[in-house]
């Protein structure tokens, strides 16, 4: 019987964990909390809720509700509206906006909001200590790059002013026909300086966190929710439709769409977040919306080696592409093929035709550059990265897809490489491939935010492409105030990026998608930013 | 004492380990801060490295983690800036460790009576049907039970919500689908206890002595049948208390599983040392205390 008498033990441990595990349930149950008014899936966990720290579109979508810049997007259009500073005066040389303030700006924790606010919050995001990646956002305020850059310390010779209590003074380097857009980014919003200077990175987690947008942050819990509660001292809170907005980290295209089926979301708002082999079929539906943003699909080649320095080669690869095949076989949410790179819809602007599909031209171009039917053409390799979500697929069926129509077209073989998207990105910035899968979504609604990028050196350029005329036109064209002139010389420069030199491919222009019932959820536009404010958004009350 | 060597024995063991993942993590190509918008200005690069020291020689980073250590803090994520690696475990762990509990005794309260009356009525129908449940469970990977529960359970008969975790309601799928793989593991373990334990010689003497074969299985072979049971419920603990990412990804729930993964695939250097060294310490406890339990169930066992 001894070894019964020690079994004993295994009773006692048992009913231990059965309480223990009862324990933890009544736990789990205790944690009682309202309802939402509105619950939204926005992707992934956000990195920060510092705007000046985040750089991804779904985070940026959540930090707006929280903190306002001078500017701010409406709804509809997502044009830079005011904001924090009821109106503006711009120099006519375009190089000195001064903002004027609205004068019952206040913290939710009921301090005054004061133009020194602004100034704190420009610098700070400027200040190397901060090390923010986006502080680029910032260089077109004098100095602000010097500054940025260690080149110089002293923050007073940056030009940024508050000249009194309501009033911002902003010099520019150049006019910047956009700065009105800038205004209304993360990264310039206005943001507390006194809790950051007390509780250093992690500002965020105050237990009274001062914010200056329309929300302020009840609860950040990570992997399981964010939620917003209204700030009754914003100052166009009578216009916040929603009290308490829960945002949810998911990552997962089927759990968002069951949780979104069986009613415990209202929306969901990222086109990674479909489930791609359900593309087809959810997107007849009446709750699902889909519509062409700021975003562009395309390819880069190296052009520092050879065969792809030269533009027959890549020019001849490039009309070999049927683009109508990949959006119709592979991404199958209604994209709209490209030739050009800044999509149709940006303002002020109308992009050059680009080139077409014609595989006899290609062979041409392909045999004059001394590879008749491919003969002699070394092999080569295209670089993608193994993405996550529902897009995930993609990038290795745009892959494939390429790799067949340039051996049926052009007689050439081509080899395909993933990587870790941790490794892609650095791989692409070295030039460590031949060609690589890339993609761009506008920060901001102005063909710069596409064609500054492939001016000589820019660190987002990695094509080793550099064509002096290109930098002189895009220069130009920022330091020009009349917007025909600017959208000339834009036009200039993106022909020779997309129809002349090609270091770049752009295959077809992204659509946003996102979900919820219209019968339900009122306050949602489509927008070529794919932005939608969290103040104007709210739901339909059900009747009792 | 032979408990006291072995925790002594437990801190070079972690150092090592420290070493190896700080290492290795940082061996590997990529690091947190590349993404696909490259800042304005390379500087704007160098300011964040300095920021966490990256830009020091690895010996000279790894010396300043061990000092943080010592006081007990892991550092902070490189991901999620506003976020301490003792925040993302302190958030993380108690709910991994509550749905590992659930599995765990999930796994258990099926698992043991489960493989004990498979062995009871061994070589007839029953002892097949379950053995063959007990198959199929370990066979089916839980990225697959998991999604059929949702489906079933979840999605048609509405019993249970989809996802997340907040009621007792949202906890019930996510343990059955951790737990099921270990059902048929501990059903499997346990009969294989029961038929030996059955054979051995005192089982024979009670019988000899007359003792009903019903007693005889429960008072004599089961608590024998259980030892290892119990030496593969450490190892099965560690694995289910740092939570698993599939079923925290499909359920979306807020444990640390999750961030085991994810962190070594975005680079994020803390977290996944931080972590390593986590789950280090969790499998050397939960060893010890397999062990320990084991000197209380079998007083033959004796550490030396």
């Amino acid at each position: 019987m001894r070894f019964s008498g020690r079994a004993r033990w295994i009773f006692p441990l048992a009913r231990f964990f059965f309480f223990a595990a009862a324990l933890a349930l009544a736990a789990g149950c205790s944690r009682h909390e309202p309802p939402a008014d509105l619950t939204i899936i926005n992707n992934v966990e956000p990195e920060s809720l510092d705007p000046a720290i985040i750089v991804a579109q779904a985070d940026m979508r959540v930090v707006s509700g929280l903190f306002e810049g001078l500017t701010r997007l409406e709804p509809v259009a997502a044009r830079a509206v005011p904001g924090l500073a009821e109106s503006w005066d711009i120099s006519p040389d375009g190089k000195i906006y001064t903002f004027h303030l609205r004068t019952n700006l206040l913290w939710s924790t009921g301090e005054p909001i004061t133009s020194a606010d602004v100034v704190y919050s420009w610098i700070r995001a400027l200040d190397p200590k901060t090390a923010s990646r986006y502080a680029g956002q910032l260089y077109y305020l004098k100095n602000a790059e010097e500054f940025n850059t260690g080149k110089i310390t002293n923050a007073a010779l940056v030009g940024v002013s508050a000249p009194d209590k309501f009033t911002v003074r902003a010099e520019l380097k150049s006019p910047t026909a956009f700065f009105l857009d800038l205004c209304a980014f993360p990264t310039l919003a206005v943001v507390p300086r006194q809790a950051i200077e007390k509780y250093g990175d992690h500002w965020l987690m105050a237990k009274q966190l001062p914010v200056s947008g329309a929300f302020q942050l009840a609860a950040w819990r990570l992997n399981d929710k964010i939620r917003l509660k209204k700030n009754l001292r914003y100052w166009d809170a009578t216009n916040t439709q929603s009290e308490i907005i829960d945002i949810l980290p998911v990552g997962s295209p089927n759990t968002a769409l069951n949780l979104y089926e069986r009613g415990q979301v209202d929306i969901v708002w990222d086109k990674e977040l479909i489930p791609s082999e359900l593309m087809d079929v959810l997107l007849q539906r009446a709750d699902f919306h889909s519509f062409t943003y700021l975003g562009t699909y395309f390819f880069r080649f190296n052009v520092t080696h050879k065969p792809f320095d030269d533009p027959r080669v890549r020019k001849a690869l490039a009309l070999a592409v049927d683009k109508e095949r990949i959006v119709e076989k592979i991404t199958k949410a209604g994209e709209v093929i490209t030739g050009h790179l800044v999509p149709a819809g940006t303002r002020n602007y109308t992009p050059p035709a680009g080139l077409g599909y014609d595989p006899v031209l290609a062979r041409k171009l392909l045999a004059e550059a001394g590879y008749p039917g491919g003969k002699g053409f070394p092999r080569f390799e295209y670089l993608f990265n193994a993405a996550a979500g529902g897009g995930g697929k993609i990038h290795e069926n745009v892959a494939i897809e390429l790799q067949q129509m340039w051996r049926d077209e052009l007689g050439i073989s081509m080899e395909l490489r993933q990587v870790e998207t941790q490794v892609f990105w650095g791989m692409q910035s070295r030039l460590d491939y031949q060609l690589s899968r890339s993609s761009w979504i506008g920060d901001y609604n102005d063909a710069n935010t596409f064609l500054g990028m492939f001016v000589t050196g820019d660190g987002n350029n990695e094509t080793g492409w550099s064509n002096p005329h290109y930098d002189e036109l895009v220069h130009a064209a920022n330091e020009e105030t009349d917007l025909t002139r600017r959208e000339k010389l834009f036009q200039q420069a993106e022909t020779i990026l997309v129809h002349d030199e090609l270091p770049i491919v752009p295959l077809y222009i992204y659509v946003g998608i996102n979900y919820f019932d219209t019968n339900k959820v009122l306050g949602i536009w489509e927008n070529v930013l794919d932005d939608h404010p969290l103040r104007s958004i709210r739901k339909i009350k059900a009747k009792l | 004492m032979y408990f006291l060597r072995r925790i002594l024995f437990a801190i070079p063991l972690l150092l090592v380990i420290s070493v190896l993942a700080f290492v290795l993590v940082h061996l590997a190509p990529g690091g947190p801060f590349d993404s696909e918008r490259k800042p304005a200005s390379p500087e704007i690069e160098r300011n964040i490295k300095a920021k966490y020291h990256l830009d020091e020689p690895i010996w000279k980073q790894y010396g300043r983690y061990l000092g943080d250590l010592l006081h007990g803090d892991f550092g902070v994520s490189l991901k999620y800036r506003n976020h301490s690696v003792n925040d993302i475990i302190a958030q993380g762990l108690p709910v991994s460790m509550l749905l590992g509990g659930l599995a765990f005794c999930f796994a258990t309260a099926v698992g043991v009576p489960l493989g004990f009356f498979t062995a009871a009525r061994r070589g007839r129908w029953p002892d097949y049907l379950g053995s063959f449940f007990a198959v199929l469970a370990v066979c089916i990977p839980s990225f697959v039970v998991a999604p059929a529960l949702i489906l079933i359970f979840a999605m048609k008969l509405k019993w249970f919500p989809v996802a997340l975790w907040s009621t007792p309601w949202h906890m019930v799928l996510p343990s059955i689908a951790l737990g099921s793989y270990f059902v048929g593991k501990v059903a499997r373990i346990m009969r294989e206890g029961m038929l030996t334990a059955a054979q051995s010689e005192f089982v024979t003497a009670a019988r000899a002595k007359g003792l009903g074969e019903t007693a005889l299985l429960l008072k004599h072979a089961f608590p024998i049948a259980l030892l290892p049971v119990v030496s593969y419920s450490g190892p099965m603990l560690a694995d289910l208390l740092t939570g698993s990412f599939i079923i925290e990804n499909i359920f979306q729930i807020p444990g640390i599983g999750v961030f085991l993964v994810n962190s070594s695939l975005n680079r994020d250097y803390t977290v996944v040392v931080g972590l390593s060294l986590l789950y280090a310490m969790l499998l050397i406890a939960l060893n010890l205390a397999v062990d320990f339990a084991y000197t209380w169930l079998d007083p033959r066992v004796k550490y030396e």
